[in-house]
């Protein structure tokens, strides 16, 4: 189902904005439990913290951070074609126009981000 | 009003409870819009993951009332919006039994993390005058 649906940069959309949502979800479920242990447990939530801080941690905060700019973009798209359905004539044109903002904004949060992994 | 979009889910015909979940997706959608990207700028373009200690967070972090108020509403938002988006994924892919089996457990544990959220984000002791939060 995931790539039979629609085709074309409507199924791509489609098709990243599932991924990214689920995606997000799943960090949401351990950003609350890992929260929680600020208050319950802070030992764990420090040990914890130190991974999130490490090079790996930074590359998976990175994904993360892509897939919450793109579902977000994507997102706003959807809402503005469902309540203003002559755009939907223009769809392709506000995904291409998501994609220029993606990389606008998310090159430069990646860098500063990842950049302690370099020692900068 | 077309009920067909590109990569929206189509508007449920009708009304109820479908139609209700299907504007509150896009209300809140529009919240997390800003609460969520406003929150992942905070934590890591402001301040970098290694100073987020837990003293840290009760120092500065959630030293005020509205960091709090921010922090819980965008719990709230993102509870909804994230299990309901699930939801409909697994409506997708799964029926019957499964689908039913499926459901509870995501809805049990929207509930467990609703309650672990809101008790650490109310209880947290406060510090006063620490750093974030000058006498």
């Amino acid at each position: 189902m995931l790539l039979r649906y629609r085709g074309g940069e409507g199924m791509l959309a489609w098709a990243f904005h599932r991924i990214s949502g689920v995606a997000i979800w799943a960090f949401v479920v351990l950003h609350v439990i890992d929260i929680y242990l600020v208050g319950g447990n802070p030992d764990a939530y420090n040990e914890l913290l130190a991974i999130y801080a490490s090079p790996i941690g930074r590359v998976l905060e990175t994904l993360l951070g892509a897939a919450l700019l793109y579902h977000a973009l994507n997102g706003l798209r959807i809402i503005v074609i469902d309540f203003w359905p002559p755009l939907t004539r223009y769809h392709v044109w506000l995904w291409r126009l998501n994609w220029l903002l993606f990389l606008a904004i998310g090159v430069p949060v990646a860098w500063i981000i990842l950049k302690p992994i370099f020692g900068l | 009003m077309s009920l067909y979009t590109r990569s929206g889910r189509a508007r449920p015909r009708g009304g109820g409870w479908e139609l209700a979940v299907w504007y509150l997706m896009r209300l809140t959608g529009v919240g997390l819009f800003v609460l969520a990207i406003t929150h992942f700028l905070i934590v890591h373009v402001i301040y970098d993951p290694s100073q987020q200690t837990a003293d840290w967070i009760a120092e500065v972090r959630w030293s005020s009332l509205f960091w709090r108020a921010f922090d819980w509403t965008l719990l709230m938002l993102v509870l909804f919006h994230s299990f309901m988006g699930v939801r409909t994924v697994v409506a997708d892919y799964t029926r019957g039994g499964v689908r039913s089996a499926i459901l509870m457990a995501l809805y049990l544990t929207a509930i467990i993390l609703f309650v672990l959220g809101t008790l650490v984000v109310m209880t947290l002791p406060v510090v006063p005058n620490g750093p974030g939060n000058p006498a």
